[in-house]
C-alpha cells in the first residue's frame, strides 16, 4: 500500500480525496436528495410479460386518483412525437410502449402525482390489456426460423438480426490453423450482469416557463451528450438545456444511456409546469436498465507443439436484448472486441460478432469496462489456460513464452490496434514473486495428495482505454474529445473547469493534482467542476477508463497553457525576456539568478492587477483546450488467484489475490489502489455470484438483491497489489487508463484457479460463470451447464 | 425507493392489547415484529396487510432468553442478536448458536425476532428446522389462554404454522438434558443470502448410546423433523457409518427443487453431506460436556 501524504500537497502522490468529508459524512447531494418547491413524483408502469401486444390501455381509474396530476402513456407521447427515442446504436427505443411490449419491465405508462406514494397507488388503477406472444430469451435460437420477430416496428426488418462484425484476416487465420500442431476449442459464455450501482437511475426535470429552459438533475455519465440528444429528440434548442449530475453514487457504466424515465421526467414537468422527480426503485434498475455482457462466444486456439501460440479465432453471438441500445462508438457494434488477441505476439487472429435481439432488457453497457474489452480479455485468458490444460503446461510459462516483447511497442496487433508501451514480462514476474507462485504450486501438489481442492489461476490483459481519436471513433456522430477550462483567480486558488464526470473515482482530487504539478499550486486551492453543462466544457463523458487518458490529458495541456502566459506575464514583472525565464514548480526565475523570481500566486495577481503588462499580453490568468487522443492508451497487469474449493460441498473461497496493474504513470496512487480493490471486489461478484437469469417465459430471476447478489467484504481477501509503471509514450503526462482494469482481469483469473483445482481430480476442463457451489458442484460431477 | 399501499398502523402496548388489536381486526390484520420478512414483501407490493400491529413495544415484555423447570424459555420477541450472544445458548442449545451466525447480517440480526423468524414460516428460514432438532416446543396465546405446541404441530409448511387469526406467538420452549450436543450446518451462495441448503442435529447420549437425535433441514423441502434419519440414530451408538447412514436417509426424504441456489442432485447431496457433518459436530460436542 501506498504511503498517504497528508492534504494539502502540490503535484502527484498519495493524498486523501478532497471529495470525501462530504462522502463519509453522509453529506454527497444526489438526485433524491433535491426537493424543489412544488415538485411532484413520477412513476412508471412496467411490462409483466416479456412479449406481448398492447390491446388497450385504460388509465381512467388512475386520473381520476385524487392525487394524481397526469397519466402518460405511449399513445400520448405519439402526439408528441416522442413515443421511440434513438439509442446510442443507431437504433429505436421505446420510450413508452404503443404497439408491444417486448421484455418484462418495460416502460407502459408515466403516472405524475402529489407524491411518490401515490403514484405508486395510481399505478395499480391503471388497466392494460394484453396479448401474449411468443418469446426469445436464448440468444442462440433468435435467429432460427420460427423465432418470433421481435422488432417488427422497424420496417425491413425480418429477423432477430442485428449486426454481423469481423476484425482480423479471416483467411490468413485459417491458413495459420491449418498448419497448427495443436487447436484447443471452448464454448463460453460471458453471462448477462448487471452493474448495479448503489445509487439507481433518476431525474428531476424542471421546465421553466418564464426562461423556456429545461433544467435536468439526472444521474448521468456523460451530461453534455445526453444534453445533445435531448435537444435532438425533443426539440429543444440546446442551449435551453441545462444538465446538473450533483454527485453520482456510483455508474460503472449504467448511468450511460438515456432511459424512457428521464425523457417521461420532462414530459412530465412540460405537462404540468412543474418540477417532476423521477426515482427508479432498485427491481427497475435491475429489470430495466442497462444490463451488461450477454456474449456467447466459441474460441479456438492454435499453437505449436512446444507452445508457441499462433491464432486465435472465435465467433460470438451477442444478446442486445429487445432494443439495440448499447453505448459504444458507432464503427464499433461489438465494441473493442477486437482486442480478444490480448497480450500476446500472434501470426493472426479472427473475430466475428453477430448481434440479435431477444426479449429481455436493453443494455449491453460497458460494466466498468472499456466497450467489450472485458468480454475480449475473458475469451483470451481462458482460451491461453484451456492450451494449457492440452499441452501440459504451466499456465504462467506459457504466457511468459507468448508475450509481446518490450521492444515490439509500438506494436501493431492483427486486429487492427496499436499498442502504445508494454513491459509485460516484467509485470508477470513480479505478480509471480509477490504471489510466490513456485510455493503455491508445491503447496498445491501437497494439498492434491491429501484430496484437498486448491487452485492457482492467472490472467494477464491488455486493455485499450481513452476513447478516442476522432479520426477513428465517434459517439452518434460526436468526437469523443474532451475538453479543459482553466482560471487562476488573483489570489492565485484556480478553478478547472473538465468534460469527465465522476461517479466516485476522486476526480476532484486526481484533476486538481494535475493542475497543481503542473503550475504548483497546491491541490487544496483547484476547484474541480464536473458535470453541469453550462459550467463544463463540451466533451463525452466518464466511462470506458477515458477520464485520464482524454480529461486528464486535456487538463495537463490547459495547465501547460497557463503557465506558458504566466511566462509572459512574469517576463514583464522580472524586467527579462520570456526566453531567459526557467520554470521551477510554481515559478518563473531568471536563469542563471534563482533570487529574481515570480511565484504563480505573485504572476495570478499581477495578471489581473492594474499596472502595465508586457505588449499583446491579454489580462487575466486563464484558458481553454480540447484535446484529440492520437491514440488509444493499453493498460495491462497480471493477476494471480489462489481458490480454495470445499470438496463437501463445492463452495468456493478465495483465498489470495495478487494484483500487478500497470497503468503507466500514477498521479494518486491511492485512488488508483482504491479503484482496484473496487474493481476486484466486482470481479469477484461476476465470477462467484452475479447473473441476470431468466426463465422460459422470460420472466427476469435477477429482480432484486436477494436474488441478484453483490458481494461482500466477507467474500473477498486482503488484496495483495504491485505496481509497474510503463508511461504512455503519447499521453501528456504518461497516464493510462485503470479504473475497469481490475473488473476485466480477475474474473478469468478467479475462474481459470476454480479450472486448476478442479482439472486433476474431477476432470473439470472448463465451467462458464458464475461459480456458485451448485454451479460448481455440478461441474464436479461432470454436468456442467451454462447458466439460464 | 419501493414504497408500500396504504396501510394502517397501532402499537400494541401489551401482548393483551395486541391480541384485542388482532380480534378486532380480524385476518386483514397482521403484527410486526422485527420486520424483516414482512416490510421488504409490502415495499415490493408482494404483501398488502390492511392493518399492521406492531408488536415492537412488546420486546421487553416478550424479550428474554432464561432456565426455567429443566427448559431454556426464550421469549418470542428475542432478537437474532440476543441469540447469538446468549451464553445460556451457546451452553445448551450450541446449534441457536452456529446458526444465528449465518443468519442474514447484523443489520436484520439486531431487529429481526425468533417469533417472527418462526410465524413467518419461510422454506428457507434456519430456526424451524433449528428448534425442530432441539424438539422444543412453542406457547401460542389466544384469548382462551395458552396453548403448548410441538414443533411439528405448530409448523404446517412453508409461510403456514398453526397460530390462529386471533393469536400470538409467546415463547419458544427448549428441553434441557445433561449430555446433549447440537449443530448446524449451512451452505450460502454468500453471506447473508437465504440457504441452499442447511441442516441440524441435536444428539443425546447415554452410556455411549445415542438415546435420541433430532434431525432438521432447511431450504430442501423436507418434513418439519427427518424421522427416518431419527429413528436410524436412536439407541446406536455414534459411528461414522451410523452418521452416513442416518445422512443418507435425511437425504432420501426431502424434496427440494432446482433454483438460482442449485439443482436438485445438488441439494440433495448437501442435506446429506450437511447432516453427516451437522452429526459428527453434534456429537463431538456432546461428548465434550459442551451440551
Amino acid at each position: 500500500m501506498s504511503t498517504v501524504q497528508p492534504s494539502p500537497t502540490v503535484g502527484y502522490g498519495s493524498m486523501r480525496r478532497k471529495e470525501d468529508p462530504r462522502f463519509v459524512r453522509g453529506q454527497g447531494r444526489y438526485i433524491d436528495d433535491l426537493k424543489l418547491p412544488g415538485m411532484l413524483h413520477g412513476a412508471v408502469l412496467r411490462s409483466p410479460l416479456a412479449h406481448a401486444r398492447i390491446i388497450s390501455i385504460d388509465t381512467a381509474a388512475a386520473a381520476a386518483h385524487p392525487k394524481v396530476k397526469a397519466v402518460i402513456t405511449g399513445a400520448d407521447l405519439a402526439g408528441l412525437g416522442l413515443a421511440w427515442m434513438p439509442t446510442m446504436s443507431q437504433d429505436t427505443q421505446a420510450v413508452l410502449a404503443t404497439d408491444k411490449v417486448r421484455f418484462q419491465g418495460q416502460e407502459v405508462a408515466f403516472v405524475v402525482a402529489e407524491d411518490r406514494y401515490s403514484a405508486r397507488d395510481a399505478l395499480e388503477l391503471i388497466d392494460v390489456e394484453y396479448e401474449e406472444l411468443p418469446v426469445v430469451i436464448d440468444a442462440r435460437k433468435a435467429l432460427d426460423a420460427d423465432a418470433p420477430i421481435i422488432r417488427d416496428d422497424k420496417e425491413g426488418q425480418t429477423s432477430n438480426h442485428i449486426f454481423d462484425w469481423e476484425a482480423g484476416d479471416s483467411e490468413e487465420t485459417d491458413r495459420v490453423f491449418a498448419a497448427a500442431d495443436v487447436v484447443v476449442a471452448r464454448d463460453i459464455i460471458y453471462p448477462r450482469c448487471h452493474p448495479a450501482p448503489l445509487e439507481t437511475c433518476g431525474a428531476v426535470a424542471q421546465m421553466d416557463p418564464v426562461m423556456g429552459k429545461l433544467t435536468l438533475w439526472t444521474t448521468t455519465q456523460a451530461p453534455h451528450a445526453h444534453r445533445t440528444v435531448y435537444a435532438l429528440v425533443a426539440g429543444l434548442p440546446e442551449h435551453k438545456i441545462r444538465i446538473i449530475p450533483g454527485d453520482i453514487g456510483g455508474g460503472f457504466g449504467n448511468k450511460v444511456p438515456v432511459y424512457p424515465g428521464y425523457v417521461c421526467a420532462i414530459v412530465g414537468s412540460i405537462l404540468t409546469g412543474k418540477p417532476v422527480k423521477w426515482m427508479e426503485d432498485r427491481s427497475e434498475n435491475l429489470l430495466s436498465t442497462g444490463f451488461a455482457r450477454d456474449y456467447i462466444m466459441h474460441g479456438e486456439i492454435a499453437a505449436t507443439s512446444d507452445g508457441t501460440i499462433t491464432g486465435l479465432r472465435v465467433t460470438t453471438t451477442a444478446d442486445h436484448g429487445a432494443f439495440n441500445a448499447t453505448a459504444q462508438p458507432t464503427k464499433y457494434p461489438a465494441g473493442f472486441f477486437h482486442i480478444f488477441s490480448g497480450s500476446y505476439d500472434l501470426q493472426a487472429a479472427h473475430c466475428k460478432v453477430t448481434g440479435v435481439y431477444t426479449n429481455k432488457a436493453p443494455g449491453g453497457v460497458a460494466y466498468r469496462c472499456s466497450f467489450r474489452v472485458t468480454e475480449a480479455v475473458y475469451l483470451v485468458e481462458r482460451m491461453v489456460d484451456a492450451l494449457a490444460l492440452e499441452l501440459k503446461l504451466d499456465p504462467a510459462q506459457l504466457r511468459l513464452k507468448n508475450f509481446i516483447r518490450p521492444e515490439q511497442f509500438p506494436y501493431q496487433c492483427k486486429t487492427g490496434w496499436t499498442y502504445d508501451s508494454g513491459e509485460y514480462e516484467r509485470a508477470m514476474r513480479l505478480a509471480m514473486e509477490i504471489a510466490g507462485y513456485d510455493d503455491l504450486r508445491r503447496e498445491q501438489a501437497e494439498k492434491r495428495a491429501r484430496g484437498e481442492l486448491m487452485g492457482i489461476g492467472i490472467a494477464f490483459f491488455t486493455e485499450t482505454v481513452g476513447a478516442g481519436p476522432r479520426k477513428d471513433m465517434d459517439i452518434l456522430g460526436l468526437a469523443m474529445n474532451d475538453g479543459a477550462d482553466l482560471r487562476v483567480h488573483p489570489t492565485g486558488k484556480a478553478v478547472l473547469g473538465i468534460s469527465a464526470m465522476s461517479q466516485g473515482q476522486g476526480h476532484e482530487t486526481t484533476f486538481a493534482q494535475i493542475v497543481s504539478e503542473e503550475l504548483g499550486i497546491p491541490s487544496a486551492d483547484i476547484e474541480v467542476v464536473n458535470g453541469d453543462t453550462d459550467r463544463t466544457p463540451y466533451g463525452l463523458g466518464t466511462y470506458g477508463s477515458r477520464s485520464t487518458p482524454v480529461s486528464g490529458a486535456a487538463t495537463a495541456l490547459v495547465a501547460r497553457k497557463v503557465r506558458e502566459r504566466a511566462r509572459l506575464i512574469a517576463a514583464g514583472m522580472l524586467e527579462a525576456s520570456p526566453d531567459d525565464l526557467e520554470w521551477e514548480r510554481g515559478r518563473w526565475f531568471v536563469k542563471g539568478d534563482p533570487e529574481q523570481g515570480s511565484t504563480i500566486q505573485e504572476i495570478a495577481m499581477a495578471a489581473h492587477g492594474a499596472g502595465d503588462l508586457p505588449e499583446g499580453v491579454e489580462g487575466m490568468l486563464e484558458d481553454t483546450c480540447v484535446y484529440n487522443p492520437p491514440n488509444l492508451t493499453f493498460p495491462f497487469g497480471a493477476y494471480i488467484c489462489v481458490v480454495d474449493i470445499d470438496p463437501g460441498t463445492a463452495k468456493v473461497v478465495v483465498r489470495r489475490f495478487v494484483a500487478v496493474d500497470d497503468c503507466g504513470v500514477r498521479i494518486n496512487p491511492m485512488i488508483v489502489e482504491g479503484q482496484i480493490h473496487g474493481g476486484l471486489a466486482e470481479g469477484v461478484g461476476i465470477a462467484l455470484m452475479e447473473l441476470i437469469a431468466f426463465d422460459e417465459q422470460g420472466n427476469c430471476l435477477g429482480g432484486s438483491f436477494m436474488d441478484y447478489l453483490i458481494p461482500t467484504a466477507l467474500e473477498v481477501p486482503e488484496w495483495e497489489l504491485g505496481a509497474t509503471v510503463t508511461p504512455s509514450p503519447h499521453h501528456p503526462i504518461g497516464a493510462k487508463g485503470v479504473g475497469e482494469s481490475p473488473t476485466v482481469g480477475s474474473p478469468p483469473a478467479i475462474v481459470n484457479a476454480i479450472i486448476d483445482a478442479l482439472h486433476d481430480s474431477h476432470g473439470v476442463d472448463h465451467i462458464d460463470m458464475p461459480c456458485t457451489p451448485g454451479r460448481v458442484w455440478d461441474a464436479m460431477q461432470g454436468r456442467a451447464e451454462p447458466p439460464q | 425507493m419501493q414504497v408500500p399501499a396504504p396501510f394502517e398502523y397501532e402499537r400494541a402496548t401489551s401482548v393483551q392489547h395486541a391480541l384485542e388489536l388482532l380480534r378486532a381486526r380480524g385476518p386483514d390484520a397482521r403484527l410486526l415484529a422485527g420486520g424483516h420478512s414482512l416490510l421488504p414483501m409490502m415495499k415490493l407490493r408482494l404483501a398488502a396487510p390492511e392493518f399492521l400491529i406492531d408488536i415492537d413495544p412488546l420486546a421487553g415484555e416478550l424479550g428474554y432468553i432464561r432456565e426455567q423447570d429443566g427448559e431454556l424459555r426464550v421469549g418470542a420477541m428475542t432478537r437474532h442478536r440476543a441469540l447469538l450472544e446468549s451464553d445460556a445458548v451457546a451452553r445448551h442449545a450450541t446449534i441457536i448458536t452456529d446458526a444465528e451466525r449465518v443468519i442474514a447480517d447484523p443489520v436484520v440480526r439486531n431487529r429481526g425476532t425468533i417469533g417472527g423468524a418462526l410465524c413467518q414460516a419461510d422454506p428457507a428460514e434456519d430456526l424451524s428446522a433449528v428448534c425442530a432438532a432441539l424438539e422444543a416446543t412453542v406457547v401460542v396465546r389466544g384469548a382462551d389462554g395458552d396453548r403448548v405446541l410441538t414443533m411439528p404441530e405448530f409448523h404446517r409448511g412453508p409461510y403456514e404454522t398453526a397460530v390462529g387469526d386471533a393469536e400470538m406467538l409467546i415463547e419458544v420452549r427448549i428441553p434441557l438434558h445433561p449430555v446433549a450436543g447440537s449443530a448446524y450446518e449451512k451452505v450460502e451462495r454468500r453471506v447473508g443470502d437465504w440457504a441452499v441448503a442447511a441442516a441440524g442435529a441435536a444428539v443425546r447420549l447415554h452410556a455411549g448410546v445415542i438415546t435420541r437425535a433430532g434431525i432438521a433441514l432447511t431450504a430442501v423441502g423436507a418434513g418439519v423433523t427427518s424421522g427416518a434419519a431419527e429413528q436410524a440414530l436412536a439407541g446406536q451408538p455414534p459411528s461414522e457409518a451410523t452418521f452416513a447412514a442416518a445422512a443418507e436417509l435425511a437425504a432420501r426424504d426431502c424434496s427440494p427443487t432446482t433454483d438460482q441456489r442449485g439443482s436438485v442432485e445438488y441439494k440433495r447431496h448437501l442435506a446429506r453431506e450437511l447432516t453427516l457433518r451437522a452429526l459428527r459436530t453434534a456429537t463431538a460436542r456432546a461428548l465434550r460436556g459442551d451440551a
